[in-house]
C-alpha cells in the first residue's frame, strides 16, 4: 500500500534505513522495480540525501526510517529541510498501535519529537488511512512554503490490508495556500519601480522553490528593468553569475557592493527572502531609506523582523508574472536617468574589489581553491553542495551559478555534515552529472560514513575537502571576538584522506602545493566514481568580507592585507 | 583586544542584535482559532506558543462542530502589536488551523468565563461572602457550615474583581475556565 501510494505520486527514490518497525514495508519494496531504494549509512544522511535530491529535481524527497533511532536520528534533517523550505516526505516505522505508550523496544513519541521541525505529520493508526495520509502529505510538502511532513507507521497498520484510496486529481482538504498576489499591492510596486532612484532585487529561496518559471520570468524582469539584483545564499543560480545586473550574494559574507546597494537603496524589492539575521545585520541600521516591498508565499514572513510598505502574499512565479505583466501595460517606465547614476554609483563600490585575497606561490589559499575549481568545471552542467563554514561562504562566492537547481547548502539551520549525504542525493537524482561537494574537513567527518553509499551505488561524487585543519569559522570568530583564545577549534588526529578513500574503495588525492593543483583537480573530475580530494590549504586564512556582529550593511569588514590590521588590532577597516 | 568596534548595547558574541523596530507596547489580545479536531492538534497550537516565546493568559478549548470534527480554541495573550500580527500568521501556518480571527482587533466581541471559589469563614464574613456574591450573582453550587463554593460566569475583569473582594473573606482556592469568545453580531 505504502510503495503503491508512493508510485503514484511519482516517486521513483527512496533514501534509508531498515528496520524492526519498517520491515513490512522493505518487503514490499524488495519485490518491486519502479522505486529503487538507496541504502545510506545513517538516518540523518537519509534525509539530507533525500533534500539534495529534492532541491536538485525540484520534486519532492523521500525517506524511509525505523521507530525510535530511526526517527530521532532523522529529526536534524528535518530541521533543516524546515528552515530551508525544502520539500520532503519521512516514513517512519513505530511500534505496533498497541504496544504504544508501553516503552517498547526502539518506541520513541516520533510526531511529538518531530511536531516543531515538520511542517506537519501524521501518526496513522488505521490502515484505511494510510493511502489518503500519504497523498495529503505530499500536497502538504509541496504545495504553499514547502517543507518536510513526517508519517509515523505502526508496524500492525503496515501489515494489515485496507481498500486502496488513489491519489486525488485536484489536491483534496482544507490546506490551499494563496498563490496569486494582490494585484492593487503588485500595482503599486510597480509603480514605485517606475519612478525609483536606487531600486534593488533581493532574492532569496523562494524563487529557487518556485520553480524554474519563476527564474525565468525573474531574469526577464531584472533584463527588462535594468535594475541590479543580488540574492541570498539560498537564492544562487535564479539570476545566472554571469548576468550584468548581478552584484553577488549579500549578507554576512556578502560582497561589498551588494550589501552597499542594499544600504543605500531606495526601493527594495524583496522576492522570497525572509530578512534573514545574517542577511539584515543590525536591525535598527538596515537599510534605512528604502521603501520595502516583500513577496512572500508564506504570511508569517512579512513583517515579521522587517516592517515591509508592499507587502504581496503569494507565489514568487505568479507574482512576477503579473508584475512583469502590469509593467508592461504601464508602458515599461523606468527612471533611466537615476538608474544609470546608480550603476555608477555601484561601478564604483565594485572597484573595491572586496574578494580579492593575497594569495600565495607556497600555500593553496582557499580562495584560489576555489577559482580553479571554477575555471576548470566551467560550462560544465554542475552540481555543488557544500558543508557548514568558511568554505561554504567562500563557495557561495567563489563559484558562479548559472541555473536554479545547482546549489545545495545548508542556510537557515547551518548544519555541518549536510553536505556529503545532499551530494549523494543528488548524483542519484543527476546520475551522468558533476557533483561536487565543497567541504570542510571537520563538517565533512560528520557524515564521512556515506563513503560506503557512494562506492556502494558507484555514485562519482567528489569530495572537495579544504582541508585546514581547524574549524575555520569558529576560529576566526575566536580570533576576531574572543582574544584569540582558539577554544577546541583545531582539528587533531585527521585521518589521511587518500588512505580513508581507498580503505572505502575509491580514489584519493591530495594536493598542498598550488603550483599541483590544476592537474589534480583535473584528476578528480576525469576520475569516474566517487573522489575524495585533501585539498591542503592555508590553515588561517579569514573569511572576508564580513560584517561584524550588530552591525549595519555599510560597516563591512574587508579583507586581504587589510584584515591583517583588523587581526592585529591596529585598527579594523571599518568602511 | 578585539578589532571590531561593536557599539554600547548590540551583542558582542553573538550575530543575534533583534532589537525591535516595532512598537513596544504590550496589548492584550483575544484570539479564538478554529482547528481540525485530530490528535495532536492542542499540542501543536500550544508548541507554536512556547517555541516561539509567546504568552499565553489563557486557553480554553472544546470541540465544537462534532460532525465536522472542529474545536475552538479561545487564546488571550499578551504582546506588542508585531507580535500580536506574528502570533496570528503563525497559527494559520499550521495545517490543521482552518481560521484564525482576532477577536480584540475585529470590533466588539463576548467574553466570558466561569469560575469556581471556595471560601471558608464564618460569623460575619460569611455572611458578608454571601451578600457579595449576591451583588455578583454568583451561586452557591456547595455549602458547608464553614465554607461556600461559589460559581460565577462573566467577563475576566468581573471574575479578578470578586476574586479580589473574597480574598480577605477567606478564599482558599480558585479554578477558572479561561475565557471563551464570540464576536458579536451576524458574522
Amino acid at each position: 500500500m505504502v510503495v503503491q501510494a508512493l508510485k503514484d505520486q511519482g516517486v521513483d527514490t527512496v533514501f534509508g534505513y531498515p528496520g524492526g518497525a519498517v520491515l513490512p514495508i522493505y518487503d514490499e519494496i524488495f519485490q518491486q522495480n519502479d522505486i529503487q531504494h538507496i541504502l545510506v549509512r545513517h538516518e540523518q544522511a537519509a534525509v539530507h540525501a533525500a533534500e539534495g535530491y529534492a532541491r536538485s529535481t525540484g520534486k519532492v524527497g523521500v525517506a524511509l526510517v525505523t521507530s525510535g533511532p530511526g526517527a530521532t536520528n532523522a529529526v536534524t534533517g528535518l530541521t533543516d529541510a524546515l528552515m530551508d523550505s525544502i520539500p520532503i516526505v519521512v516514513l517512519s516505522g513505530q511500534v505496533p498501535t498497541f504496544m504504544i505508550g508501553s516503552d517498547a523496544f526502539q518506541e520513541a513519541d516520533t510526531v511529538g519529537i518531530t511536531r516543531p521541525c515538520t511542517k506537519h505529520n501524521w501518526l496513522v493508526k488505521d490502515t484505511a488511512d494510510l493511502s489518503s495520509v500519504i497523498h495529503q502529505a505530499f500536497h502538504v510538502a509541496a504545495s504553499g512554503r514547502p517543507g518536510p511532513v513526517l508519517i509515523d507507521i505502526p508496524k500492525d497498520v503496515q501489515f494489515a490490508s485496507s481498500e486502496y484510496t488513489p491519489k486525488p486529481k485536484a489536491p483534496v482538504g482544507h490546506y490551499q495556500p494563496q498563490v496569486k498576489g494582490d494585484m492593487e499591492t503588485i500595482t503599486a510596486l510597480v509603480e514605485a519601480i517606475e519612478t525609483a532612484e536606487r531600486p534593488i532585487f533581493y532574492t532569496g529561496g523562494g524563487v529557487i522553490n518556485s520553480g524554474p518559471a519563476a527564474s525565468q520570468l525573474l531574469r526577464e524582469l531584472v533584463e527588462a528593468t535594468g535594475i541590479p539584483i543580488t540574492s541570498t545564499l539560498m537564492g544562487l543560480g535564479a539570476y545566472p553569475a554571469s548576468g550584468k545586473n548581478w552584484l553577488g550574494m549579500l549578507g554576512m559574507h556578502g560582497l561589498y557592493e551588494a550589501n552597499l546597494a542594499m544600504h543605500g537603496c531606495d526601493l527594495m524589492i524583496n522576492i522570497g527572502a525572509r530578512f534573514d539575521d545574517r542577511i539584515t545585520g543590525r536591525l535598527d541600521a538596515f537599510s534605512p531609506k528604502s521603501k520595502k516591498a516583500h513577496i512572500d508565499i508564506d504570511p508569517s514572513s512579512i513583517n515579521k523582523v522587517i516592517k515591509t510598505d508592499l507587502p504581496i502574499v503569494g507565489d514568487v512565479g505568479h507574482v512576477l508574472e503579473d508584475m512583469l505583466k502590469v509593467w508592461k501595460a504601464r508602458g515599461r517606465k523606468v527612471n533611466r536617468e537615476a538608474l544609470a547614476k546608480w550603476w555608477r554609483q555601484i561601478d564604483e563600490w565594485k572597484q573595491v574589489k572586496c574578494l580579492t585575497y593575497k594569495n600565495s606561490e607556497t600555500t593553496i589559499k582557499p580562495q584560489y581553491a576555489l577559482e580553479r575549481l571554477e575555471a576548470l568545471t566551467k560550462g560544465r552542467d554542475r552540481y555543488i553542495t557544500t558543508e557548514v563554514g568558511q568554505h561554504q561562504m567562500w563557495a557561495a562566492q567563489f563559484l558562479g551559478f548559472e541555473d536554479p537547481n545547482r546549489w545545495m547548502t545548508s542556510g537557515g539551520l547551518g548544519t555541518m555534515g549536510y553536505g556529503f549525504p545532499s551530494s549523494v542525493g543528488v548524483q542519484v537524482a543527476h546520475p551522468e552529472a558533476l557533483v561536487i561537494n565543497v567541504a570542510g574537513e571537520a563538517s565533512w567527518l560528520m557524515n564521512m560514513q556515506e563513503m560506503g553509499t557512494a562506492v556502494q551505488y558507484r555514485l562519482p561524487v567528489k569530495q572537495f575537502i579544504l582541508n585546514n585543519e581547524r574549524l575555520g569559522m569558529v576560529r576566526q570568530w575566536q580570533q576576531l571576538l574572543h582574544g584569540e583564545r582558539y577554544s577546541s577549534s583545531w582539528s587533531e588526529a585527521l585521518p589521511d584522506f587518500v588512505k580513508l578513500a581507498e580503505a572505502f574503495g575509491a580514489k584519493g588525492i591530495i594536493c598542498k602545493d598550488p603550483a599541483d593543483l590544476d592537474d589534480a583537480i583535473m584528476e578528480m573530475l576525469n576520475h569516474d566514481g566517487p573522489v575524495i580530494f585533501d585539498c591542503l590549504v592555508e590553515k588561517h586564512e579569514n573569511c572576508f568580507p564580513m560584517i561584524p556582529s550588530g552591525e549595519p550593511h555599510n560597516k563591512m569588514l574587508l579583507g586581504d592585507a587589510k584584515a591583517t590590521n583588523a587581526i592585529a588590532g591596529k585598527g579594523a577597516v571599518l568602511v | 583586544m578585539s578589532a571590531l568596534q561593536i557599539k554600547k548595547g548590540s551583542s558582542k558574541h553573538s550575530a543575534y542584535n533583534l532589537r525591535p523596530t516595532f512598537s513596544d507596547v504590550q496589548e492584550a489580545h483575544t484570539i479564538t482559532v478554529l482547528v481540525e479536531n485530530e490528535p495532536g492538534v492542542l499540542a501543536r497550537v500550544i508548541g507554536l506558543f512556547s517555541g516561539r516565546g509567546y504568552n499565553i493568559d489563557s486557553l480554553t478549548v472544546a470541540e465544537v462542530d462534532h460532525e465536522g470534527h472542529l474545536s475552538r480554541i479561545t487564546i488571550v495573550t499578551t504582546g506588542t502589536p508585531q507580535v500580536i500580527e506574528q502570533i496570528k500568521a503563525q497559527l494559520g501556518r499550521i495545517v490543521s488551523v482552518r481560521d484564525v480571527h482576532d477577536l480584540t482587533a475585529e470590533g466588539s466581541s463576548v467574553e466570558r468565563e466561569l469560575a469556581l471559589m471556595k471560601v471558608n469563614g464564618s460569623g460575619d464574613k460569611r455572611v458578608e461572602a454571601l451578600r457579595l456574591a449576591d451583588i455578583f450573582r454568583a451561586q452557591v453550587v456547595d455549602s458547608t457550615l464553614e465554607s461556600f463554593i461559589f460559581q460565577l460566569t462573566g467577563a475576566p475583569d468581573k471574575i479578578d474583581a470578586f476574586a479580589d473582594l473574597m480574598r480577605p473573606l477567606g478564599l482558599v482556592q480558585v479554578a477558572r475556565t479561561g475565557v471563551a469568545a464570540l464576536s458579536r453580531g451576524t458574522s
